[in-house]
């Protein structure tokens, strides 16, 4: 089976496999979105079906509630280790740009950027679904997590094609772009120092038709968000209902999405062109990586 | 064409730092009209915001911190597709101390595209990537003398620089696929012709690229796996214990009996798992597998399964060539951690042999270091045996990479199995220690002849179960109650305490420690004047080599209780099970004395 698509799944089981072989608080962020969707169908195969690390959300509050939906539906019915985690302090102040205290890209640092370092190093509440009960409880004496699994694809934005597929974090969790330790011929960088973590990205090779194709072939259930249902508008991106627009497309299934990335109306036309955050100022998505943003 | 049967070819852009790659690959990206609709004006947009220039190679240095210094920092990378093909072009950085960037992108490539300056001609950096896309197994090499515009589209400059470079490069064993004069500011011979250069025929730069071919598929050498894991969901409620792995070379199918290498221990794949369920009855190269073994043998990461007839190497010598990546130069005598296919050895440099430097020849200067970013001929001692491959046409289980400090900071092939010395490795850990031995004034021999004993170690070993503790308690007490200095050291005291940062497990890494530990202990026991009693599960030969390095051959009684099983050379043997410990115990001690 000599095509790219199986190129692309051969290489990224086996980064999940040396992930899981050499971290032992291992860990895989889900936002619902495609990318980390794939991951998560990338991970059963890997493993046989089961899912050996516990899945993270961080839950801004601000999440279409179509997403949390299909969030529990699956983690219900593939019996999910969800665990979700979220900054309470900064919603209770509402110190949030849809309450009108700060910009959007505080918001995104004290959403998601923060309740992220706080939830990956065990500070934060982390509510874990209890398939046993279906409700979500308190995690007790949560430990950091040393492995962190993240869908970040190198072409989706320049400073994404800068990450290696193992790319290490100090402790205050900052990444350092140009002293990164070389990577090659399938050895990583699995060896760290106390103190630092290690975020894992096994879908850097893949394009956004790569994903939606291998979400054709594989026939993944995905979040109806990202199809026209009737209004002539769908998703492209999914995020924050504040900061996240639809775009006009008549696409309605998987092969429609292709074909409108194919050769179609958005062949040539950015992935995150629906996301603000992305366009305040020059350089701020590779600040937010910067500071541990995914 | 259906899209996703489509071939996906990875391109290096490497050379001199300034030559241009950048500005090659953006010039690439716009004359093919390959652009994004955003990107393009992002890039207008930020210059203009910045009052400076438009240049192309700011599509690439995506960067904010790099476009103000315009160089490119880190292998970027920017997919496209042409009617032939996917690719996806890698940046790979030019300047010297961004070597590892230029590593980590050219390493993955299927064909790279050399750029070099028209005017400046050869630099340092051009030869330096030239040999390391040797190295690195680079073979299909597209040079390109760029900014023709500079040296008036001179056909005589572009013929000289040709055969000079190519001369160099087949010195070093990479062949040119091509040599293109390209103005990558005027847009000449990049997608499209141009009018500046009539007296070159030859294909433009993308035509060339669509005419490269994908390397060979490994599924025609022998059968390869490194074992990643061994996975037991038995917490999901599945019971299939099953060996992990990925095909770095051949085919393997159902019913194959396998060796796994260094351990030999011998298996037969009963079934090829899949998720979803359904099974496999043959993968080859690339694929990842998911094996259920017939037995079910203990097996550890690390282990390199191959077909019974096709053996890789084992060995823990080797002949290397090896870059250097480190901060600070590779010591003769260093030790570093050799990650190759899914093992991880210590690795000690014993000899640099050659060296490759910048003025292009690999020298026979002793030198007893290999410096940053210099490559290097040398002789590695490991600390146990690696299985691997020589032969040129294998990938994966003949590339090793070095870790040092947490980061990887080298890599290399393997040129050669050198002949073993019998635990080198060890010896030159002993020596180390008889040199930074701090003692006092008194030594072995006088404390030996004021007790008035000759200090030893005996070893009981055989089959659990057997009485080796009871014997070793009573012997204890047959040469105390005699006046003897001596002492029973139980293997549970050193496991809980010397040993307890190891895992307690049947690993034979882990094993080697083990025993190396409780020599190590004998040995001060020794050198205090004492004699120490331990017991031991089935001892080896290769074991008790292990002990012999440690604490000196001469230093050791070994007695072997009830039945045979390993293939240890006995001082004493005690066929029987003891049942009167003292009566052993004495049988042992007249044996002693």
């Amino acid at each position: 089976m000599s095509n790219y698509l199986s190129e692309l799944e051969n290489h990224s089981i086996f980064i999940l496999r040396e992930a899981y072989a050499h971290f032992k608080e291992l860990c895989m962020l889900w936002s619902m979105g495609k990318d980390s969707t794939v991951l998560l169908w990338l991970t059963r195969k890997a493993f046989l079906g089961h899912v050996p690390f516990p899945l993270v959300h961080i839950d801004t509050g601000y999440k279409i509630p179509e997403m949390i939906t299909y969030r529990d539906r699956l983690t219900r019915e593939w019996r999910l280790p969800m665990v979700v985690g979220m900054n309470e302090a900064a919603l209770l102040e509402k110190n949030t740009f849809p309450d009108g205290q700060v910009d959007r890209l505080t918001c995104c640092r004290l959403l998601k950027t923060d309740a992220l370092t706080r939830t990956l190093n065990g500070q934060g509440r982390r509510m874990r679904f209890n398939h046993e009960t279906s409700r979500y409880e308190e995690e007790r004496n949560p430990t950091p997590y040393n492995g962190v699994i993240v869908g970040a694809r190198a072409d989706e934005e320049g400073s994404r094609s800068k990450e290696r597929i193992f790319s290490p974090r100090d402790a205050q969790n900052e990444w350092h772009v140009a002293g990164q330790p070389p990577e090659f011929w399938g050895q990583f960088n699995t060896d760290y120092p106390p103190g630092t973590h290690v975020r894992i990205h096994p879908l850097l090779d893949w394009t956004e038709l790569n994903i939606w194709e291998y979400i054709e072939r594989e026939h993944i259930p995905t979040v109806s968000l990202y199809y026209n249902q009737g209004s002539g508008r769908r998703y492209r991106s999914l995020g924050c209902y504040p900061c996240t627009f639809p775009v006009e497309s008549e696409a309605r299934t998987v092969s429609d999405i292709i074909a409108e990335l194919r050769d179609g109306k958005f062949a040539r036309i950015a992935e995150r062109s629906g996301r603000a955050q992305d366009k305040d100022d020059g350089g701020s998505l590779e600040t937010l990586r910067r500071e541990g943003y995914m | 064409m259906n899209p996703t049967q489509a071939e996906r070819l990875m391109v290096a852009f490497v050379g001199h730092v300034d030559h241009g790659k950048s500005t090659v690959l953006g010039r690439l990206l716009a004359d093919g009209g390959l652009l994004p609709d955003g990107k393009l004006q992002q890039i207008a947009d930020y210059c203009e915001r910045n009052a400076r220039p438009f240049e192309y190679a700011f599509l690439i240095d995506a960067l904010s911190d790099e476009r103000s210094q315009n160089i490119t920092i880190d292998a970027a990378r920017v997919f496209f597709k042409t009617p032939r093909r996917h690719y996806e072009m890698i940046d790979a950085p030019g300047h010297i101390e961004f070597i590892r960037n230029m590593i980590t992108g050219a390493a993955r490539a299927d064909a790279a595209v050399l750029v070099m300056d028209a005017q400046e001609g050869v630099q340092e950096n051009s030869r330096r990537h030239g040999y390391l896309l040797h190295l690195l197994g680079v073979r299909q090499v597209i040079v390109i003398i760029n900014k023709m515009d500079l040296v008036d589209f001179n056909p005589e400059r572009f013929e000289i620089l040709k055969e000079t470079f190519c001369g160099y490069l087949e010195s070093v064993g990479v062949q040119a696929h091509a040599v293109i004069p390209v103005s990558a500011r005027e847009g000449d011979q990049v997608v499209n012709r141009g009018l500046h250069m009539p007296w070159y025929t030859g294909p433009t730069l993308l035509e060339c690229l669509d005419h490269l071919s994908k390397p060979a598929e490994a599924a025609e050498l022998p059968f390869r796996m490194a074992v990643q894991d061994i996975y037991r969901f038995t917490r999901f409620g599945d019971g299939r214990r099953i060996i992990a792995g990925q095909v770095s070379s051949g085919r393997l199918e159902q019913g194959d009996e396998l060796i796994f290498y260094p351990s030999e221990k011998r298996a037969r794949v009963r079934s090829l798992e899949t998720f979803p369920s359904g099974g496999r009855e043959s993968v080859e190269s690339g694929e990842p597998v998911s094996l259920v073994l017939e037995p079910q043998i203990y097996l550890r990461r690390g282990e390199l399964a191959a077909h019974p007839q096709h053996p890789p190497i084992t060995g823990d010598r080797l002949k290397v060539s090896l870059l250097w990546l480190g901060q600070k130069p590779l010591h003769q005598g260093q030790t570093c951690l050799l990650k190759l296919g899914t093992s991880r050895v210590k690795a000690r440099l014993q000899t640099v042999m050659r060296v490759f430097d910048s003025a292009d020849v690999l020298h026979g200067m002793e030198k007893s270091q290999v410096e940053s970013n210099e490559i290097a001929e040398c002789v590695l001692e490991l600390n146990r045996p690696l299985a691997f491959d020589c032969a040129e046409d294998f990938t994966d289980t003949r590339r090793f990479v070095l870790v040092d400090n947490y980061q990887i900071c080298g890599g290399g092939i393997i040129l050669e199995n050198l002949p073993s010395a019998e635990n080198s490795w060890l010896r030159s850990t002993v020596a180390q220690r008889g040199q930074k031995w701090v003692g006092g004034r008194l030594t072995m021999e006088t404390r030996a002849e004021r007790y008035g004993q000759t200090p030893c170690l005996v070893i009981i070993t055989g089959r659990k179960g057997l009485g080796r503790k009871r014997l070793a308690a009573a012997l204890e007490t047959r040469l105390f109650n005699d006046g003897g200095l001596v002492y029973y050291m139980g293997i549970g005291s050193l496991r809980a305490g010397v040993d307890a940062d190891l895992k307690q497990s049947q690993d034979p890494e882990e094993r080697r420690e083990h025993i190396r530990r409780m020599a190590e202990v004998a040995h001060l026991f020794l050198d205090a004047g004492m004699i120490l009693i331990v017991t031991a599960v089935e001892l080896s030969h290769a074991d008790l080599q292990i002990i012999h390095t440690v604490t000196g051959a001469d230093m050791t009684r070994v007695v072997w209780v009830g039945e045979k099983t390993t293939d240890l050379n006995e001082d004493l043997w005690l066929p029987d099970d003891i049942d009167d410990a003292e009566a052993a115990a004495q049988q042992v001690q007249n044996w002693l004395a």
